[in-house]
């Protein structure tokens, strides 16, 4: 409601053009879209959450986001790879709980594999989200089909690196179409798994927030039909 | 839901510093959430860290103190702490004997105690670990997260830390933690939810007349609800449950836990229940253990925990021990 919060100036990525050259502004921009995203979404983790988890996940992660918010507007690092990376290290310090260290390793597992480029291309930036999606995926012990944020971000990657890095719009229609597909699930890893059979029927926290992320992700980039909007932000970053 | 607190952001700081008012013999750093024995780190011995989330009290920042814990790292409601609080507390206690941490099976807790491990190593700090993963409600396989931790939790604190203020080395003291946490089994009920400050309100809805069997620690819902109970018709399911996967041939420390919300007097009719079924069993009873160790904040309802002890195990458990949740010897 209350507009923009940063990076305003971009330049780079527009409207869903082809051949993208990806800055540190745009990586700046995704985490502060993702930081909106799950701030107006907060409640709904947590509502989720206490359905088949402990009722922490809205605010666990607006907390980890906040702060990486909060770093981010001190100073922007200066590769795409940087930005990513602290922006994890960032998660891992303050979200707790298995969410910390999973995005936080998401994060600065991608942010490694971009290496130390500029600006990367979205193709680049595939191949780096495979990278960080296969480490969380070995850090959890999860696989496709447990009910985790596995299932949306494996289709979210899939369609990104099907389009060769372009379609940020299909990575987050895909990503969103995969949580939903959870509600059928039986969850074999986390809190949910506790449940048994008791888990199904209910969507899976965890890839809820996997998809606000890569729906920040074609936010960032200027993808038409993007929910992530940043109404109801706080570009102060609080605490 | 009426709760005794300010703002739900602030409940944990705000207990921290309580807990500070209340207890000088311990350092509780409010700002990095850690709580350390004031005389740390106590020279030639091994030192153990805990943590978990909040919401479980006096687990663990009750149990810092000579005999049990050198420091507990609380993490936010129901929560695992940071591996920042853990990398600190090692840091505060190790004399250069090594840190035993001793983690519940949680995602979270295994994830963050295992990043604090690699980077408190990385400063030199000699890290050994325990996983407690009791709870017989869980299935346990590979292709779950596993048993979760619960009451077994203050029998491994307890009978490890006794080893350590021995002066025992890392190796053994881990070793004996493993072997108590293999040896004890917990099952637990509830009834009624808890409410978490965030939440205000119950975690999950459990109608009148029903209870909830197998639950956790969290305020997650069980593995079946059922028409209400009588203590003893708990107590047969319960032990039952647990004497299925642990089948002891040695005495048993006894734990009869409350959730938070049962009061003692419900507590002791019930281990008198547990007593009873363990007889009929013939399981013989070395000592008992009534009250409200391992919570989940304001839920209403128990857990049993039983540990196989031999003669070595018993002797540990008997020794001193001196923190604001458990106090007994010298």
């Amino acid at each position: 409601m209350s507009g923009k919060v940063t990076n305003e100036a971009g330049g780079s990525g527009e409207g869903g053009s082809g051949g993208r050259e990806l800055d540190a502004a745009f990586f700046a921009r995704w985490m502060t879209a993702s930081a909106d995203a799950v701030a107006r979404e907060a409640d709904r983790l947590t509502e989720l959450d206490s359905a088949i988890g402990d009722a922490d996940h809205g605010g666990n992660m607006r907390r980890g986001f906040e702060a990486v918010r909060g770093e981010l507007a001190e100073e922007v690092p200066g590769t795409p790879g940087a930005v990513l990376m602290t922006a994890g290290r960032k998660l891992v310090s303050t979200v707790g709980g298995a969410s910390g260290p999973l995005y936080g390793t998401l994060l600065r597992r991608t942010g490694k594999a971009l290496g130390s480029a500029e600006r990367v291309s979205g193709e680049d930036l595939a191949d780096a989200l495979r990278t960080g999606i296969d480490a969380v995926a070995q850090l959890g012990g999860a696989a496709a089909g447990d009910k985790t944020m596995l299932d949306a971000l494996f289709p979210a990657v899939a369609a990104l690196a099907d389009s060769g890095g372009e379609d940020f719009g299909a990575a987050r229609d895909a990503a969103e179409r995969g949580a939903e597909e959870t509600v059928p699930m039986q969850a074999r890893k986390g809190r949910a798994s506790y449940l048994g059979e008791r888990s199904i029927g209910h969507r899976d926290p965890g890839a809820t927030s996997a998809a606000l992320l890569v729906a920040a992700l074609a936010e960032a980039d200027g993808a038409e039909g993007g929910t992530a909007g940043s109404q109801e932000n706080d570009s102060s970053g609080s605490e | 839901m009426r709760m005794l607190i300010n703002v739900p952001e602030s409940v944990v700081p705000d207990a921290l510093r309580g807990m500070a008012a209340a207890h000088p013999e311990l350092h509780v750093d409010v700002e990095r959430r850690v709580v350390v024995r004031r005389d740390a780190p106590v020279a030639g011995k091994v030192a153990l860290v805990s943590g978990g989330g909040s919401g479980h009290e006096p687990l663990h920042g009750g149990f810092v103190g000579p005999g049990m814990l050198d420091a507990a790292c609380p993490g936010e409601i129901f929560t695992s702490p940071v591996p920042d609080q853990m990398v600190a507390a090692a840091a505060a206690v190790d004399s250069g004997e090594g840190v035993l941490f001793v983690v519940k099976n949680y995602t979270g807790d295994v994830l963050n105690f295992d990043m604090a491990a690699e980077l408190a190593e990385d400063e030199g700090v000699r890290i050994g670990k325990v996983l407690v993963e009791d709870d017989v409600a869980v299935t346990d396989s590979t292709h779950t997260a596993g048993r979760r931790g619960t009451g077994a939790t203050l029998f491994v604190e307890k009978i490890a830390g006794a080893l350590a203020a021995e002066g025992a080395p890392l190796e053994r003291v881990e070793a004996v933690a493993r072997q108590v946490a293999d040896s004890a089994r917990s099952f637990g009920v509830a009834l009624s939810p808890c409410s978490t400050p965030s939440k205000g309100g119950p975690m999950f809805e459990l109608p009148a007349g029903e209870l909830e069997l197998g639950i956790g620690i969290h305020g997650e819902p069980g593995r079946e609800r059922r028409p209400m109970m009588t203590s003893g018709e708990i107590a047969d399911f319960a032990v039952d449950a647990v004497l299925e996967d642990l089948r002891p041939e040695e005495p048993v420390l006894v734990l009869v836990n409350g959730m938070g919300a049962t009061p003692l007097l419900e507590l002791y009719g019930f281990c008198g229940e547990v007593h009873r079924v363990l007889a009929e069993r013939r399981i013989p009873v070395a000592r008992t253990l009534v009250g409200n160790y391992v919570t989940s904040l304001d839920m209403a309802g128990a857990s049993v925990t039983l540990c196989r002890a031999d003669e070595e195990l018993l002797r540990l458990w008997d020794a001193p021990v001196q923190t604001a949740g458990l106090r007994w010897g010298a």
